[in-house]
């Protein structure tokens, strides 16, 4: 379960968002500018909100009437960026094993067999990420947030900077993902149909605030971004 | 020409050990400086900025003189260091490295600054998400990456140190066997009436050892760039 219901100012933008989400694969909609990303970062503990609580299950991560603010290394939230931000000096194989190692996690060959398998990223081990492909970098940089093991994973617009044929190349590991991985994730998108293959509810926003909350029949019927 | 007295030899020895010790010493305090510039708004941020990099505008007399008036043997902290921990400045060889230490530190401090806020704080936040604390994440993300600025401000910082003359002849004079390095040999050599030869000597071997340096500090750069971009 994930509940959050924070405020924050960023300059003359405004958030003010409040939901609670029982859903495998909760989705923020929106147009770019309508928060998402801030919203997200709010959740991963990367922007500090202004007001609010922010609970994952049972443990709250933020509240500010108690001054409560768990760090974001603290949260165990699994975050895969647009630009995946691969660590390039690090070849894939140590940037697969950076949170296990960070997190001081016992090495399981299982699970990392599993998330290898699941994302076609075995063949990739040595190399640099300099050298791969958009859509190659992307799954690595999932296949790094999975082997954190994480309680959550949120995605920001993982597909945003790749090519249609790209996207159709990773939508299916997406779905994967969802089905057999068994990690509640947010996933931040403003492509309704991306959302419509994906999520489970969706978290409307329109300039910081949520407008619209529910099943994927929520979302706008064309194809284009809303 | 190239027959090198034991004299010589002992000032070449000396500008060596006073520059590496320098250097070893002021990389970690650098690092952790030009880290706290890079990443932290602090009060007085300013004024420690501006004091770091006064060696390198004030007189070298004058930041030598200063150095003897809190380091000497009467000076505040050089009798505190002398009484409690047995560690003496004045006139000694741990003097010269003090003055080279704090002489090249701005120089050493300033490619490190400026590498580390070339780093990505993009990666840094991935490492966070991770679980990296903030140290991990300064020694698994920042360093690594800041690899190439480090090495260059130790070639500098080290090239300073080992040129360094003001303030050395200040502080711990130029005591042969001590104190006198090979800039203060020189020094000696071109007042000795015949000295000349001996002088030019110690030229040469300077221009070497400051070539080996940047020839060094080159190849370095070249190899943590490749391993940074991946080959």
């Amino acid at each position: 379960m994930l509940r959050v219901d924070v405020s924050k100012q960023l300059g003359e933008f405004s958030i003010e968002a409040s939901f609670i989400s029982e859903g495998r694969v909760t989705g923020l909609f929106g147009a770019s500018g309508a928060g998402k990303t801030s919203l997200i970062n709010m959740i991963a503990g990367l922007l500090r909100p202004d007001r609010g609580t922010i609970a994952v299950d049972t443990e709250t991560l933020d509240d500010t009437s108690v001054h409560i603010h768990i760090p974001a290394y603290r949260r165990r939230i699994g975050y895969v960026f647009q630009d995946a931000r691969l660590f390039p000096h690090l070849d894939v194989r140590q940037n697969l094993d950076y949170g296990r190692r960070m997190n001081r996690l016992a090495d399981d060959a299982a699970q990392r067999a599993r998330v290898m398998d699941l994302l076609d990223i075995g063949g990739l081990l040595d190399r640099r990420p300099g050298k791969l492909s958009g859509g190659e970098r992307q799954r690595v940089a999932l296949g790094r947030a999975l082997l954190a093991q994480p309680r959550l994973l949120l995605l920001d617009e993982p597909l945003g900077s790749l090519d249609e044929e790209r996207k159709v190349e990773i939508l299916p590991y997406l779905v994967r993902l969802r089905d057999e991985a068994g990690i509640p994730m947010v996933y931040v998108s403003h492509d309704p149909d991306e959302m419509r293959q994906l999520a489970t509810q969706i978290v409307m926003l329109k300039r910081g605030r949520v407008t619209a909350f529910g099943g994927p029949e929520v979302l706008p019927a064309t194809s284009s971004p809303a | 020409m190239f027959d090198i007295s034991p004299t010589e030899w002992t000032a070449i020895q000396l500008s060596l050990r006073v520059a590496i010790v320098a250097t070893l010493i002021a990389t970690p305090l650098g690092i952790a400086v030009a880290w706290l510039l890079a990443r932290r708004d602090f009060w007085g941020k300013s004024a420690v900025d501006a004091l770091i990099h006064l060696p390198l505008v004030l007189p070298p007399v004058v930041t030598g003189y200063l150095l003897l008036l809190t380091f000497g043997k009467r000076g505040l902290l050089g009798a505190w260091l002398a009484d409690h921990l047995g560690i003496v400045f004045a006139f000694r060889w741990t003097g010269a490295a003090l003055a080279c230490g704090v002489m090249s530190f701005p120089l050493l401090v300033r490619p490190i600054r400026l590498s580390i806020e070339a780093v990505d704080r993009r990666l840094e936040q991935a490492a966070g998400t991770l679980g990296a604390a903030p140290w991990q994440v300064f020694l698994t993300i920042t360093l690594p990456l800041a690899l190439p600025g480090v090495l260059a401000g130790m070639v500098l910082g080290f090239a300073k140190a080992i040129g360094e003359f003001g303030a050395t002849i200040t502080f711990v004079s130029n005591i042969p066997g001590e104190t006198q390095t090979i800039s203060s040999a020189i020094y000696s050599l071109i007042q000795t009436p015949d000295g000349d030869t001996a002088a030019l000597r110690l030229v040469v071997v300077s221009i070497a050892i400051a070539m080996t340096a940047l020839v060094a500090s080159e190849a370095f750069a070249r190899r943590a760039t490749r391993r940074l971009h991946g080959n």
